[in-house]
């Protein structure tokens, strides 16, 4: 039994029609059927956050969604982070994480990123410690996790201070 | 002598990462992120019992489902066994022949039986339902008291009690009397749970047949492409010529990966049967349950003490429990030869005596995991510590300055040399901040209130730089140790740099750049390093041990110098000087005795390649600088010393760490920002094994975690941020002065942890010694004190 | 860890929902966030048929107050939904909920999670499972043969089982009554996990003094329960402390890898406590 389904996703501000098993995933469909490879695939169940991308502006795990429930909604993957800023030029986000040495191996990046950036849209004064808390919904082997709660923060603080200036 | 003055040095600095745009965009290349043409997904028929005679896998009905394009057993591949050898006789070591398929036995579950490759990973799990594997159970071997029981069952019938290794590397001659006649003697038993090295990316690999180069390419995730190469080649019946293997983008390792997997070979079979792309990615409840674990360790530890705190003794039984078989290359040894090696750690020990013992259970097999042994030994060494200072009454630290080496070169009871360090140092320097910060009198009046707070330590040293000869001591068949480079010029004066190091995380692109920056006066940007294919790298040890900045990092110095003295010889015959009449500078060679006068790289690279007849005869066209590099001594030792307070919670037994410091010494610093980073990941890797992170198994060998809800990885809510300090003893005799450094945060960590948690529990009368030490542990002896003193 | 392969329906009313579950019968499953679901179907720990997706029925996407000051929460609102709601919808009355939110897994999770999934999940320690126990809600099930009530306790049976017929949607929770003195409160190894123990208090409060209230545990027996024993102490004048021994010493928990019997207690005499507590903090 083949179940297929032909969808419309808008991923990244693109139209993509896709014809896919009704079983597939978000991620496996934006992955493999997209070849959107920048969101990874860490645990299959909804707690590493290796898949996090946004679905209307909110941090989701695209390993718990299947591709044909995110027909209508808007997705966000970490492609879209540096667009409309030049070819290889980083986002401010991307820069704390390079700055603050908040990525080692780099699997785990994008679903954290993603999940900072659909956070701090929410909560641009979020705390350190609001910070923190959220920072845990996703798992990095390599870092220890601090150094990604202080590039969050530190960006979120040069947003709020560049937000004063204007 | 290098073209840049201190200042303007790379080397030391924290230069952003090379790897970070990449990485940052979505750009990196993972292996699952690789797509070929006609490619096929592979997944694996796995045994669901633990150990049984297999009498038949029929794999008729995978077939027919829907998508599945072929299926195949061990006999339908017929392969070469996996078999890793010591050069021990059989009364210390029994080798295992670990099959790519199972045949005619399992051994644990999740053993693969047969490889299914379909359209896609969907197709190939329905396939895998529709096996049918008949087997006859045998009773199954789970833990250490079971293996080695009169009569119990054997895995393999070469090794009787289920030995694999039974080795005692040292017994000092009189260590009974010493014992005997010592006015205190400690004494620890710890057992330690295992553990999932668990990089977040688990392991995978693409594996085509390339017509044109008559080829197998092999792009895997691994720290030890040459090894892969060779395991393949061997397993296939190929010439390793015929092998390629490629690593692209890896997503961690942690040692997990620097050993040969049974899947990637059975992928390559199935992709040469078939003449198509065969891809595989491990699901994470394999590589929860059916990859490599690691670190299940039992410690039967005296230690003695004379009045004063001088150790006289350490005498050590260690079984590490190595699951099914021996891991390829460095064997169920691994462990036990590890912790008996090294145990005297920081410590001037008298004697000692070890026997180290590595048993085979119906266990998913063991790979090394960061630190080896050493997270285990240091902790139960560091309780040893503890306990006597308790019973003799000093101060835990002071117990370890009267003890710690301080004169080097020290040559220990163990037969190693160990190279100058600041043991000393560190522990005073991190003592004295835990007291400024004044955690002693939070924690005097946490006590007033009842509540419980406790401050531990953990002192010791991480050989890093092994070079052949340290590891030839341990007999492996195969010997790793010297690592290669070379460093190639090209006709715009920019440099592409070769390793046989395989970076996962630790910022090689970076930090071997900032070397062979440095050597020629180069810009960063112009120098770009390539490693992980065994097609343009000779050969490699890969990553692994500490051993990437001490020996990939020498020997990808000693190329660029190389390259240097070539260039500079060419710019030499130009001016009619003799080469040792100038030197590189920045971008250039120049006059020694007329700076002014140089000849930039681009202009020396033309000369090289497109006018060629410019060179002297003797001086060859191309610019290229090669160098092997090796460690002929003991290899060189990092130090560090940790600090951690904790409060235990009696409400819920719940261990909540206030504060975590670190002094660490690794050498000169290549880049102190990758340093931290590596730090503060193995601390947090060591806190993790310390309190939350274990796989069990049932009386019938079924492991407990298959996902991340039972294997508990800690997240940012759990993990403290970290303070470090460093120190820098640079080492004498690699080529930059560095020390390793990827080990040592997990070596530490758990020792600070439980030492912390046991000073909060000073009052109870109870002592946590396994690992990991959970909520309801320290409940139960929380609960143990409220019942002595209401009994009072 | 890839699902095995299922029909995918798309409810286009609560209608069409549960006309489509009745045709299908036990073979079919209603997905709204899918985060339990999705994730045991990747393990093949469930393996529908069939699925009917509700995830656009918007009707089912609401969040208000009535007339008496009950509160309505249509099943598809996500917990997050609930956690970033308007101050006058939730305050006062029922802040209880927006802070109940942070214990529901993560921001990820609850994001996507919605209150009627996790209510018809039905694990025993799920937040909204607790909250529905202890604030006395009652859950809205659709079905062919039209709309019922059904009080929360009597709606969890056992392990992930309720009292929802094949055939039923689960289309909203109705909390009667605000709750001023509420709180909850559970412990796990790592934030975010299912809890070990999980406790919700609903106080009857004036002036600083407990007349009475409600209490529900998760984590202790294969549903949520209330604890009859605890809450009469409560009623009788008892202190917190007083009230948690005995919600400790009625129950019977389980003893499994997360925890012994004993320590199971001892986190209900904690977490009841602690609860209590924090529900009469102002």
């Amino acid at each position: 039994m083949t179940d297929l389904q032909l969808m419309t996703l808008d991923v990244n501000g693109e139209e993509h029609e896709v014809v896919a098993e009704s079983r597939r995933t978000l991620v496996d469909v934006l992955r493999h059927d997209l070849r959107l490879t920048g969101t990874h695939v860490g645990c299959e169940h909804g707690i590493c956050g290796a898949c996090t991308v946004l679905v209307d502006d909110r941090p989701v795990r695209a390993c718990l969604m299947f591709a044909a429930q995110a027909e209508g909604t808007r997705i966000r993957t970490v492609e879209s982070l540096s667009q409309g800023t030049g070819e290889c030029e980083l986002s401010d986000l991307q820069r704390a994480f390079s700055e603050h040495h908040g990525l080692q191996c780099g699997f785990c990046t994008p679903g954290f990123l993603m999940l900072a950036e659909g956070f701090l849209a929410e909560r641009p004064d979020a705390s350190k410690e609001e910070i923190r808390e959220v920072v845990a919904a996703n798992l990095c082997r390599c870092t220890g996790y601090q150094t990604i709660v202080e590039a969050i923060d530190d960006c979120a603080a040069a947003r709020r201070r560049a937000g004063k200036e204007n | 002598m290098t073209p840049r003055s201190t200042e303007d040095r790379l080397v030391g600095r924290s230069v952003a990462r090379r790897e970070d745009p990449r990485l940052l965009t979505g750009r990196g290349r993972f292996v699952d992120d690789i797509a070929l043409p006609g490619m096929l997904h592979a997944q694996f028929v796995r045994s669901t019992v633990a150990h049984a005679e297999v009498t038949a896998v029929d794999l008729s009905a995978v077939r027919q489902v829907p998508g599945v394009v072929a299926a195949f057993t061990a006999a339908d591949l017929g392969l070469g066994d996996i078999t890793a050898r010591l050069d021990r006789p059989l009364t210390e070591f029994v080798p295992t022949a670990m099959p790519v398929l199972a045949r005619d036995r399992v051994r644990y579950v999740g053993e693969p039986l047969a490889i299914v490759v379909a359209r896609d990973a969907y197709a190939a799990e329905d396939g895998l339902e529709a096996a049918k594997v008949s087997y006859a159970p045998l009773a199954p071997v789970t833990c250490e008291d079971e293996a080695l029981a009169e009569g119990a069952p054997l895995l393999h019938d070469a090794a009787p009690r289920n030995t694999l290794v039974d080795v005692s590397l040292f017994a000092s001659e009189g260590i009974d009397a010493v014992f005997a006649a010592a006015p205190c003697v400690v004494h620890v038993d710890s057992r330690t749970g295992r553990q999932n090295a668990l990089p977040l990316e688990t392991r995978g690999t693409v594996a085509h047949w390339d017509d044109r180069e008559e080829q197998l390419v092999l792009e895997t995730c691994t720290q030890v492409p040459h090894q892969v190469r060779t395991v393949a080649a061997r397993c296939l019946g190929l010439d390793e010529r015929a092998v390629r293997v490629r690593v692209p983008d890896m997503g961690g390792g942690f040692g997990l990966k620097c050993v040969v997997g049974r899947e990637e070979i059975a992928a390559a079979a199935a992709a040469l049967r078939l003449r198509r792309p065969v891809k595989w990615i491990e699901d994470r409840k394999d590589a929860l349950t059916a990859s490599f674990l690691a670190r299940e360790q039992h410690y039967d530890v005296r230690a003695a003490f004379d009045a004063e705190g001088r150790i006289l003794g350490l005498d050590a039984d260690v079984v590490c429990d190595m699951g099914a078989y021996s891991c390829y290359p460095f064997t169920a040894g691994i462990e036990p030869l590890m912790a008996s090696a090294e145990m005297p750690g920081v410590y001037k020990v008298p004697a000692y005596r070890v026997r180290g013992r590595a048993i085979t259970t119906n266990k998913a097999p063991t790979a090394p995991y960061r630190g080896v042994s050493r997270p285990q030994y240091v902790m139960v060494v560091e309780r040893l510590f503890e306990r006597a200072a308790r019973e003799l009454g000093l101060d835990p630290v002071e117990i370890r300055r009267r003890n710690v080496i301080t004169d080097f070169p020290y040559t220990g009871v163990n037969g190693i040399t160990y190279d100058p360090g600041s043991y000393r140092e560190a522990l005073d320097l991190c003592e004295r901040t835990v007291r400024e910060e004044g955690w002693y009198e939070k924690q005097a009046a946490a006590a007033a209130e009842g509540r419980h707070l406790g401050i531990g330590y953990s002192c010791f040293s991480e050989r890093t730089g092994y070079g052949s000869t340290a590891f030839a001591q341990r007999k492996m068949e195969v010997v790793p140790g010297f690592d290669l480079s070379e460093v190639r010029m090209d006709t715009s004066g920019a440099v592409t740099v070769t390793t046989g190091t395989m970076s996962h995380g630790q910022s090689h692109e970076t930090t071997m750049a900032q070397i062979v920056a440095d050597e020629l006066g180069l810009p960063l940007a112009k120098v770009k390093l390539h490693q992980g294919d065994t097609d343009r790298i000779t050969y490699g040890w890969g990553t692994f041990a500490s051993r990437s900045i001490t020996v990939g990092g020498s020997a990808v110095r000693l190329a660029a110098a190389e390259l240097g003295k070539k260039l500079r010889r060419i710019a030499a015959a130009r001016w009619g000087v003799a080469p040792e009449e100038t030197e590189c500078g920045e971008g250039c060679v120049r006059r020694r005795d007329e700076p002014a006068v140089s000849l930039s790289y681009e202009q020396l690279a033309e000369i090289a390649y497109l006018k060629a007849h410019l060179l002297p005869k003797d001086i060859a066209p191309g610019l290229t600088g090669t160098a092997a590099f090796d460690v002929f001594n003991d290899g060189t030792f990092s130090n560090a010393t940790h600090a951690c307070v904790v409060e235990l919670h009696e409400g819920t037994g719940q261990v909540e760490i206030l504060r975590y410091l670190c002094v660490e010494d690794c050498g000169v610093a290549i880049n102190p920002q990758v340093v931290e980073g590596q730090c503060r990941g193995g601390i947090a890797q060591g806190i993790a094994g310390a309190l939350f992170e274990q796989v069990t198994y049932d009386a019938q060998g079924e492991p407990s975690a298959t996902g991340f809800m039972d294997y508990k990885v800690p997240t940012a809510h759990e993990i403290p941020d970290v303070a470090i300090h460093h120190l820098e003893t640079p080492c004498a005799f690699t080529e930059t002065g560095a020390k390793g450094a990827g080990e040592g945060g997990t070596i530490g960590a758990p020792a600070a942890v439980l030492n912390a948690v046991n000073d909060a529990l000073r009052t109870t009368g109870v002592e946590l010694d396994h690992t990991p030490i959970t909520p309801e542990a320290v409940h139960n002896a929380l609960r143990r004190q409220r019942t002595l003193e209401h009994t009072r | 860890m890839k699902p095995a392969p299922f029909r995918y329906h798309r409810a286009r009313s609560t209608e069409d929902a549960t006309r489509l579950l009745a045709e299908l019968g036990a073979d079919a499953k209603v997905i709204a966030g899918g985060q339990s679901l999705v994730a045991m179907m990747n393990y093949r720990l469930a393996r529908p048929a069939h699925l009917v997706d509700i995830g656009g029925l918007r009707a089912l996407d609401h969040l208000h107050r009535d007339a008496d000051g009950g509160l309505h929460i249509g099943a598809l609102t996500t917990h997050h939904t609930v956690e970033t709601a308007p101050p006058g919808v939730l305050e006062p009355g029922f802040g209880v909920l927006r802070r109940a939110m942070r214990w529901i897994g993560h921001l990820p999770i609850r994001t996507r999670g919605t209150v009627g999934g996790s209510l018809a999940h039905a694990d025993a320690t799920a937040e909204w499972c607790l909250l529905a126990v202890a604030l006395g809600a009652e859950l809205v099930a659709e079905g062919p043969h039209g709309r019922r009530r059904i009080r929360a306790e009597d709606f969890f049976f056992g392990y992930y089982t309720t009292a929802l017929d094949p055939g039923e949607l689960l289309v909203e929770a109705v909390f009667p009554r605000p709750a001023p003195h509420a709180a909850l409160t559970e412990f796990a190894e790592r934030h975010g996990d299912f809890a070990i123990v999980a406790a919700a208090i609903d106080l009857d409060a004036e002036d600083g003094s407990v007349r009475g209230g409600r209490v529900a545990l998760g984590g202790v027996a294969p549903a949520t329960v209330r604890v009859p024993e605890a809450e009469a102490v409560l009623a009788g004048g008892g202190t917190f402390a007083e009230c948690a021994a005995a919600a400790a010493d009625a129950s019977d928990p389980p003893g499994d890898a997360n925890g012994s019997p004993e320590y199971r207690r001892h986190l209900i005499r904690t977490l009841v406590r602690r609860a209590c507590e924090e529900a009469m903090s102002p």
